[in-house]
């Protein structure tokens, strides 16, 4: 563990933090020039925690002690995850610890945690919620693992590092189970982040909650975090994209000269992969719910079929 | 150690069996509740720690012990090397924690069944173990009879209710048609020398096609035991008719000697030869995995839904067996060590998650008196130390990091990702799809414990007799407390585990991984190759807590901590009562519809015109259905047919005992 | 072992024909199925013309022609015209549901490609590994066939079967003799008029394209 590898990570750790609002607030003004609307800024979503973190907390009398700490929990997981990718340097000494596995884990804890929060009130809300998300979440989570396999046999290893080393720097070849694997990890990023056609986010029907009813009980402070996490795990799943498809331009280990132009490349394609996203968005609609499950099951199965399709040509 | 006492390892363990026995003959013979539950409880618990220490001795250095009990001619061999002594650390690591528990929840019972109990209890320990050290088939049939009777009476414990005769009358019948297989497996194996020792059957080279008969009747034996798929029929009937304890030791323990016997024949006596051995194997574990928890994910009933998922994590066991064998026929040895210490870590991870499990849903019934999720609620307001935990156990269960359930699934992905290209293309092919399977099982588990935990300590009381729920006793809390501690120990702390799990696979397929395990020092879990694969769940677990605290810090620090409670936002709705929260059947209503076609639901809708409107709806067994009825009835006709014989005249009497006569002069002639 | 880039582009194609025959299997409608035939086309055009520069087998350049015309332009728009005058553009109901239709798949695949392996590594051409894929094609589109139940669905999956068996013979053989494919393009545009004709007809005796109507025509 250099000094080197000690300031990446701790660089990282606070660009993420820092960065991951700005991305929420560029994805709702692409979404609102698309929509031939004049937005509210990219720096929107700072003004909201600002706001948040001010205002007195109001819990419900039954709340428990799950309740109350459920935000940080999902907080500091999220804020893991997205420090974890590597995505402006290879040079990351948390990445030994937490493979693929164990970061898909760490999104099924940070679940868990706030499905369990959802139903702690006792609301048809929480409950409803909280339901529909072990629902997108049993099969969107076997689906990321199966398209990070994917990128695991082709690196041969589980180490986030690994893999992207050796999908940056190796020469440029066309993996076609990359392919199968970039449609399926699109469609989970829009169902674990409550995107439409998944879920809308910025929605209060019941028809359609998913994410909003697991967190209808929050405010102040513990919204705020939980408002944070979420932009977190966006950030997260968005550099996984990034890292996994389009990982060229990292900063490979010891070059300090590359560091600029790796941040500046990340921003870059954070941009184009947010505008991108906002562009999905407002050409689809939202899927009734019971359609769900099936678009889910096409993901996981187009994310096998990927796998499969690695062992069957490039193996 | 044992060295300085002077003593094997084995002569603790057969120290610790024979103190079971006497606590249980005491138990018998003073009638007296005070002394059951006040020490003969505790010193049980005290025995399983001796078993658990000599068992960990038994590690590294094996020992047999010869018994000249039982008949002329045949003694006892008893024998603790690595495989037995891992298992001997499960059943006393185990126990400890439920003989502590059931210190303190039987204090409520009557003295005759109480005495009965702890009877029962004891011998039924002191066989599991006698099972794991037997070294020949005679002391392994007497020990597993032993087990099966001793749990039949632990089942009927409440033999007034008629659900729970008829559990243990099915308990009964898979155990003995089990004991069959198990019998005839042992009577092939020994290959006609007459010598029933496992030292004879080790060497004794069976042709291809009798060591698939062998294989295949252990499957069928230990499966049957092991709750597999078709075999899993009584598991969840038996499960939630036994008390609490009982329960929890039989998933826990019980379960896992029928693997140990697995890896016993499969490995060590029948040396694991052919390929599609590993691929029947690893298919059903597979299969049962998926019954387990899509059935889990649509139960009513608390004790029947962690029955569901003890039957899940079997098969997730199997399918490490499975995955095993078929590298070691490979001639693959270091990646079937690897299978093979997923399996056993998971062996052992199971025993405490859900023996922890089992034993809260004890405590929970006696607060409330109530076992169906349906009548559940908001517990974790009365009982907040169980519901602490329970939510220990709940996240084991589900796999999550950094608890021991996510290292031993973390283990079993790992061996299916290393997997190199194995010859057979279709055997290929099997290991994406598996690995898929898996996720999706992990997946739907997590879905089955959010239910579990939600709908049970979550939420709002949905009765109003159970918010006089009282938290369980210091007994219970102690006991359940030291599960709990091992949950952690166990996900914190793998690499101290596999290296003691190296003994185990090094006896098993002669290939260790400690050395590789562990080059990166303790902290970090490095199969094979640290570059590959590393996962470091301390580091894990301290960035959690240390993100967590520096965020509570730095926001008490900058922004004020005012907080006030009122009623529930609830959209603005203003009336608002328990019943508008999910039941446990709306919980798992999106699994019931995803896999309608697999489980058999028979609904009952109302219709608008029914002047008593009435709902009614049940998730059938559908292998009961296509499986067990026609066989039950099969075998009423074959037995009305015998029947016919009975023909009340004695001269057909005498004349049938006549006819044997001649036979078997002939036969022996 | 690297393969050149031009092998590298023709699996790409390959998976993407095999991701558009997914595709297919889990749309539910038919505007969107008679695109995807289209893509599917172009896709398969762009695979021959790569082989043709990559084998310097000129023929092959008139076949990437004669596909693109044919089956991106000519035929998605017969099909477009015939539905708009049908007026269908639902089409609701499969036989199993769309995620057990999509596990069939899977498993065609695989066995598709256990089929394909000893054949291809007799093949001498760049693409020999593409042969499993394009065998895995031909059966998902039958696939589609069995499991739809109008009319439309079924023609279009017939269509695709005919291109997977078109990538096949390029991609083991560098394609078929020109006279033979001639042919065939022909039988395949005649079969649609022919088709075209056969939907109005019945459409005017059953009221509807479900296929299930049918059943009505046996003798009781």
């Amino acid at each position: 563990m250099t000094v080197s590898a000690v300031f990446y990570q701790l660089f990282q750790n606070v660009l993420v933090l820092l960065a991951a609002p700005l991305l929420m607030g560029w994805i709702a003004q692409c979404r609102a020039w698309l929509q031939n609307r004049r937005g509210a800024g990219v720096l929107q979503p700072y003004r909201n925690l600002l706001k948040l973190f001010h205002k007195d907390a109001v819990l419900a009398h039954d709340a428990s002690q799950l309740f109350l700490f459920t935000p940080y929990i999902l907080f500091a997981c999220m804020w893991l995850a997205a420090a974890l990718v590597p995505v402006i340097a290879t040079d990351m000494p948390l990445s030994s610890a937490v493979d693929v596995i164990a970061l898909v884990g760490i999104f099924a804890l940070a679940r868990v945690f706030i499905s369990l929060a959802a139903m702690d009130i006792g609301t048809a809300f929480g409950s409803l919620g909280a339901r529909r998300e072990m629902l997108v979440g049993f099969l969107a989570e076997p689906a990321l693992l199966m398209v990070l396999f994917t990128a695991s046999t082709i690196s041969q290893s589980t180490s986030l590092i690994t893999i992207v080393e050796v999908l940056a720097h190796k020469q440029f070849v066309l993996y076609p189970s990359l392919a199968f694997a970039s449609v399926a990890f699109v469609m989970v990023l829009l169902a674990e982040n409550a995107r439409i056609p998944v879920d809308n986010p910025s929605t209060h029907l019941e028809l359609t909650m998913i994410h909003e009813a697991m967190v209808l009980e929050y405010s102040a402070r513990h919204l705020a975090l939980v408002e944070w996490a979420g932009a977190l795990k966006m950030l997260a799943y968005m550099t996984m994209g990034i890292a996994l498809f389009v990982p060229w331009g990292i900063a490979a280990t010891g070059k300090w000269h590359a560091l600029p132009l790796a941040v500046a490349l990340m921003l870059l394609k954070l941009a184009v992969g947010g505008a991108g996203l906002a562009l999905l968005e407002t050409l689809s609609a939202k899927m009734r719910i019971f359609r769900v499950p099936e678009f889910m099951g096409t993901a996981f199965l187009l994310a096998v079929l990927g796998l499969l399709t690695h062992f069957l040509l490039e193996a | 150690m044992f060295d300085q006492f002077g003593a094997l390892p084995i002569d603790f363990a057969l120290g610790a069996v024979v103190g079971w026995l006497a606590l249980g003959i005491a138990a018998l013979l003073l009638q007296s509740s005070r002394f059951v539950t006040r020490f003969v409880f505790p010193a049980g618990a005290f025995c399983s720690l001796v078993l658990a220490a000599a068992g960990l001795g038994a590690l590294t250095e094996p020992s047999t012990a010869l018994l000249p009990l039982g008949m002329p001619d045949l003694p006892f061999h008893l024998r603790l090397d690595a495989l037995s002594g891992f298992f001997l650390v499960l059943l006393g690591g185990a126990n400890i924690g439920i003989s502590l528990f059931s210190s303190g929840y039987f204090r409520t019972m009557a003295a005759p069944g109480l005495s009965l109990l702890g009877f029962q209890y004891h011998v039924f320990a002191a066989a599991m173990a006698l099972v794991l050290m037997a070294d020949d088939a005679y002391m392994f049939m007497v020990a597993w009879e032993a087990m099966a009777l001793s749990s039949y009476f632990l089942v009927t414990t409440d033999h007034h209710l008629p659900e729970v005769r008829r559990a243990g009358f099915l308990y009964l019948l898979m155990a003995h048609i089990g004991a069959i297989a198990i019998l005839m497996c042992f009577g092939v194996m020994q290959g006609g020398h007459g010598d029933y020792t496992f030292e004879t059957m080790r060497h004794a080279h069976l042709s291809p096609f009798w060591a698939s008969i062998t294989f295949l009747l252990a499957l069928f034996g230990f499966g049957a035991k092991a709750g597999i798929l078709p075999l899993h029929a009584w598991l969840p009937e038996a499960h939630p008719a036994a008390p609490s304890p009982v329960s929890a030791v039989m998933s826990g323990i019980m379960l896992k000697t029928a693997i140990y016997g697995m890896l016993r024949v499969m490995f060590d006596l029948l040396h694991a030869d052919q390929w599609w051995w590993g691929v029947l194997v690893l298919t059903l574990g597979l299969l049962t995995a998926l019954f387990g928890v899509i059935f889990a994910a649509v139960q009513v009933d608390m004790k029947r839904l962690l029955a569901y998922s003890s039957i899940e994590n079997i098969g997730i066991i199997l399918a490490g067996i499975g995955l095993a064998l078929i590298f070691h026929h490979f001639g693959k040895e270091t990646l079937s060590a690897l299978a093979l210490t997923a399996a056993l870590y998971h062996a052992l991870n199971h025993a405490f998650m859900k023996g922890l499990l089992f034993m809260g849903t004890g405590a929970v019934l006696h607060a409330t008196g109530e076992r169906r999720l349906g009548k559940l609620g908001g517990l974790i307001r009365h009982m907040p130390k169980l519901a602490l935990l329970m939510l220990v156990g709940t996240l084991a269960v589900a796999g999550l990091p950094p608890l021991n359930g996510f290292v031993s699934e973390w283990l079993l992905l790992q061996a299916f990702l290393f997997s190199p290209g194995l010859e057979h293309s279709y055997i290929n092919m099997l290991v994406p799809i598996a690995s898929a399977s898996v996720a999706l099982i992990s997946a739907l588990a997590g879905y089955v414990m959010v239910k579990f935990y939600g709908v049970i300590f979550l939420g709002q009381p949905r009765e109003e007799s159970i918010a006089h729920a009282h938290d369980a006793g210091i007994w219970e809390r102690i006991g359940m407390t030291w599960m709990a501690l091992n949950c952690i120990a166990l996900g914190v702390f793998p690499v101290f585990v596999i290296l003691r799990l190296d003994f185990v696979t090094q006896f098993l397929v002669h290939r260790s991984l400690g050395v590789s395990a562990a080059k990166t020092g303790w902290l970090l879990l490095t199969p094979i190759q640290a570059e590959r694969a590393s996962y470091g769940p301390l580091v894990l677990l301290l960035c959690i807590v240390g993100g967590m605290l520096l965020t509570i810090l730095v926001v008490k620090r900058f922004y004020h901590g005012r907080m006030r409670r009122s009623a529930p936002w609830d959209c603005g709705f203003p009336a608002q009562t328990p019943r508008m929260q999910d039941t446990a059947e709306g919980f798992g209503q999106p699994i019931r519809q995803i896999f309608e076609w697999l489980l058999g639901v028979v609904r009952q809708l109302p219709t608008p015109f029914d002047q008593h409107p009435h709902y009614h709806s049940e998730t059938r067994d559908r292998i009961w259905d296509l499986l067990y009825v026609p066989i039950k009835r099969l075998n009423e006709v074959l037995s009305a047919q015998v029947g016919r014989l009975q023909q009340g005249r004695i001269h057909h009497y005498l004349l049938f005992s006549f006819l044997t006569l001649l036979a078997l002069l002939a036969f022996v002639k | 072992m690297a393969i050149p880039l031009t092998g590298q582009i023709i699996n790409l194609c390959a998976s993407l024909l095999l991701l558009i025959a997914f595709a297919m299997l889990s749309q539910r409608r038919i505007l969107s199925l008679i695109n995807l035939f289209a893509l599917q086309g172009l896709v398969l055009s762009v695979s021959t013309a790569v082989v043709a520069y990559s084998s310097h087998q000129h023929h092959l350049y008139f076949s990437a022609a004669l596909t693109l015309v044919l089956k991106v332009i000519v035929l998605p728009a017969i099909l477009h015209r015939l539905i708009r005058r049908l007026n269908v553009r639902w089409d609701v109901e499969t036989m199993f549901n769309i995620p057990t239709t999509m596990l069939i798949g899977i498993a065609l695949v695989v066995f598709a490609f256990n089929l394909a392996a000893p054949i291809s590594q007799m093949a001498g051409t760049i693409t020999k590994s593409t042969l499993g894929i394009a065998l895995a094609c031909v059966l998902l589109s039958f696939l589609m066939m069995i499991t739809r139940s109008k009319a439309v669905p079924q023609v279009v999956g017939f269509l695709s079967m005919e291109n997977g068996l078109f990538f096949a013979a390029t991609s083991a053989t560098y394609g078929m003799p020109m006279v033979v494919e001639l042919g065939i393009a022909l039988d395949v545009l005649i079969g649609m008029f022919i088709l075209g004709i056969f939907f109005f007809q019945i459409r005017a005796a059953f009221d509807s394209l479900d296929l299930r109507h049918m059943e009505k025509l046996k003798e009781d």
